[in-house]
């Protein structure tokens, strides 16, 4: 898994409650055999008309927000299936960190598995973070996840918080198997032991 | 002295690698088992952080959902996405050197069949598979999981899965079948008076007399069901029937290897004074051959039974069985035997080993398919198929009408083109009756293979004693 440590991009305004996974990510595109390549499907529907042409209009078509790093939402973002198709489809499109006032449970674990840092803010927060949103190419933001702080275009800065052992995994580039394998030692040495005692397996 | 421990502590015991305070382990896995569905990303999360398998030699794998069944499947998969599926896992297997059975190999079949056909499963060990059925291994009293694709990935790269310990459930059918009740009937009764939710954070042993009884392929269908009953793995402690089955099996072990397993092997059973955190009692007398009637597997009732009447249950069910009937298009009151099916889907890992194709066989032989029925067969692997060729089944089943296909999931979950239409109904020896499982609208009931023969002969869901002598004996056709 990639570290985060810092981020600078462009914010991409998604000013909606209740994205859910089906939005983010439609069914028909679970059939894949990759993790990558579902960015071009992230939010298909509102991305894209019936007959398969961009929507101008959809947020992540404009040309300021095409290279967009951020996503800034409304509540209860990526409610819905436990699909980690989700994340994924954002992190292929490039984007590393959405900010909204709360998130579905396995979405938001799904993130910290994938790269992606979910960050939990308050509505008056989040609002202005939309209005800097809003101000297109102009609008870079800058994540730290050390300092735990957003900095949007005017220079302010937003503390924000996270549990710790997330963030040291995130900080770190820890999955799971990042973590496991810290004790790769402890596993080779009961790997030996288990040869000896059940040869035969 | 160690305190009193149920055989799943014992095999818990024997793999923990590491315990944290709160209680998260790391349990050494012995066999990871791998299809073409559920691999795919695992495999390509390796590929991009540039890790290995670290023990391709306790991998194996094999396409099983997604192939036809039908005999010019070596000709190529025509969908798309199937084929591609099944390239992916040829190509995985090739590059990571893990132990692999395509689909032009006679040893192809349902993942859950082979292990044990190959004596890649053996007692004592911990499996896990991308599949929730991987409990069918527990009857050789292995401790055996289903994981999801992020867990693939991790065993995959560190032979080991984080866990936290189940409770100990044990579940007991006292005494002896009745004729024309078989391991079946065992696995959905236990689940119809448990619950989709009985097991529920619990790994459950099954014992008692009429679990000793059963063969190897019997044991397997009661354990492969205990998923279906919420519970996290299914065991049977090993015994005479588990090493004679295993004994000779290309992957297991041999000469001195196997005296040593055997020793260990011999120590697997749950110790007199275990604690049980929950038992269930079961009379085997008490078990009639049963069928399901709605689309949960424990909407099971004996098949001289009537379709309930959704206000005869409680609570959330009330409204679980109404919308079930609707989508089963059933009237309560209605005669169980009285409901007539268009399909008959004998296979599956829940019941399509030898002993399967026997049991149906035999209440097939000299009779027909009743006129306008669907009816397959479709072995659980391509040595299964084999095997019942040699025995005369094969003749048996095509000349009463059946086809009589090649190994793979087939019907069970209609990911490959085998599939129902909308309205459809099926006499099915699979293990899930949901919604939609068995093709969009389709009606599946469950039942054992004798009984699914019983409803092939009738067209229509059926008494298998109604073809059987009061000793369990075959009748003759008339
Ligand atoms: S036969 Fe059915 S239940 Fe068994 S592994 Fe295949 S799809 Fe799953």
């Amino acid at each position: 898994m990639e570290k985060f440590t810092q981020l600078t991009g462009i914010a991409a305004p998604l000013p909606m409650m209740n994205v859910d996974t089906d939005m983010i990510i439609p069914k028909q595109f679970l059939k894949t055999i990759r993790r990558e390549g579902l960015g071009r499907n992230l939010f298909d529907e509102m991305r894209y008309e019936d007959d398969g042409k961009e929507n101008p209009d959809f947020v992540l078509n404009r040309p300021a927000y095409r290279e967009a790093k951020i996503l800034v939402s409304g509540e209860n973002f990526g409610c819905g299936s436990s699909r980690e198709h989700a994340p994924w489809a954002l992190l292929d499109f490039g984007i590393r960190c959405v900010i909204a006032p709360s998130y579905a449970d396995i979405f938001y674990n799904n993130c910290f598995k994938n790269g992606i840092l979910p960050i939990v803010l308050p509505q008056e927060d989040v609002d202005k973070l939309m209005e800097d949103a809003e101000r297109g190419a102009n609008a870079t933001v800058t994540v730290d996840l050390e300092k735990q702080e957003i900095t949007g275009p005017d220079g302010g800065s937003i503390h924000f918080d996270i549990d710790p052992f997330r963030k040291h995994c995130l900080l770190n580039g820890l999955d799971d198997i990042g973590l496991t394998l810290e004790r790769a030692a402890t596993i080779d040495t009961f790997e030996a032991e288990a040869a000896q005692a059940r040869p035969w397996v | 002295m160690t305190a009193p421990r149920t055989l799943y502590d014992k095999i818990w015991d024997a793999h923990l690698v590491h315990e944290a305070e709160d209680g998260t382990s790391l349990l050494y896995i012995d066999r990871h088992l791998v299809h073409e569905v559920t691999s795919p990303q695992a495999f390509e999360g390796l590929r991009m952080a540039g890790r290995k398998v670290r023990a391709p030699e306790k991998t194996i794998a094999v396409p099983d959902h997604n192939v036809p069944t039908t005999d010019d499947r070596e000709t190529g998969i025509s969908n798309e996405e199937s084929r591609i599926q099944v390239e992916a896992l040829d190509r995985n297997a090739r590059e990571t050197g893990i132990h692999y059975y395509p689909v032009n190999d006679v040893r192809q079949g349902i993942v859950h069949i082979i292990g044990p056909e190959q004596g890649w499963t053996l007692p004592g060990m911990t499996i896990v598979c991308g599949d929730s059925h991987t409990a069918t291994h527990g009857a050789f009293g292995a401790l055996a999981h289903g994981i999801g694709t992020s867990e693939v990935e991790h065993v995959l790269a560190t032979q080991t899965l984080i866990q936290k310990k189940s409770r100990n459930m044990k579940v007991e059918i006292t005494g002896q079948l009745r004729p024309g009740v078989t391991a079946k009937d065992i696995t959905l009764s236990v689940i119809g008076k448990t619950g989709t939710a009985g097991g529920t954070g619990h790994v459950i042993e099954y014992c008692g007399e009429a679990i000793r009884a059963l063969s190897m392929e019997g044991r397997m269908t009661v354990c492969n069901m205990a998923i279906e009953g919420g519970a996290r793995a299914g065991l049977i402690a090993p015994d005479e029937t588990t090493f004679e089955y295993v004994r000779g099996r290309p992957h297991a072990p041999k000469g001195a290897q196997w005296e040593a397993a055997m020793e260990w092997w011999k120590t697997l059973y749950s110790d007199d004074d275990a604690h049980w955190d929950k038992v269930v009692t079961i009379a085997g007398e008490d078990i009639a051959p049963v069928v399901t009637w709605g689309t949960s597997p424990e909407d099971v009732l004996p098949i001289d039974g009537v379709v309930p009447d959704p206000a005869s249950f409680s609570g959330g069910k009330v409204a679980a069985a109404k919308r079930s009937l609707e989508y089963m298009g059933l009237t309560p009151g209605t005669r169980l035997q009285d409901i007539a099916i268009d399909t008959v889907f004998i296979g599956s890992c829940t019941n399509g080993r030898i002993e399967d194709l026997r049991a149906a066989a035999a209440v097939m032989r000299g009779r027909k398919v009743k006129e306008g029925l669907r009816a397959m067969v479709v072995p659980g692997s391509g040595l299964v198929r084999e095997q019942a060729e040699a025995e005369g089944l094969a003749d048996v089943f095509r000349s009463a009408g059946f086809e009589w296909r090649r190994a793979g999931c087939s019907m069970c979950l209609a990911m490959n083109p085998d599939q129902l239409s909308p309205g459809e109904r099926c006499a099915a020896t699979s293990n899930r009756n949901f919604e939609g499982r068995q093709g969009r609208g389709g009606r599946t009931h469950l039942m054992s293979p004798a009984m699914a023969a019983a409803a092939a002969i009738t067209g229509r869901l059926t008494d298998v004693r109604e073809f059987l002598d009061p000793t369990g004996a075959r009748t003759e056709a008339a």
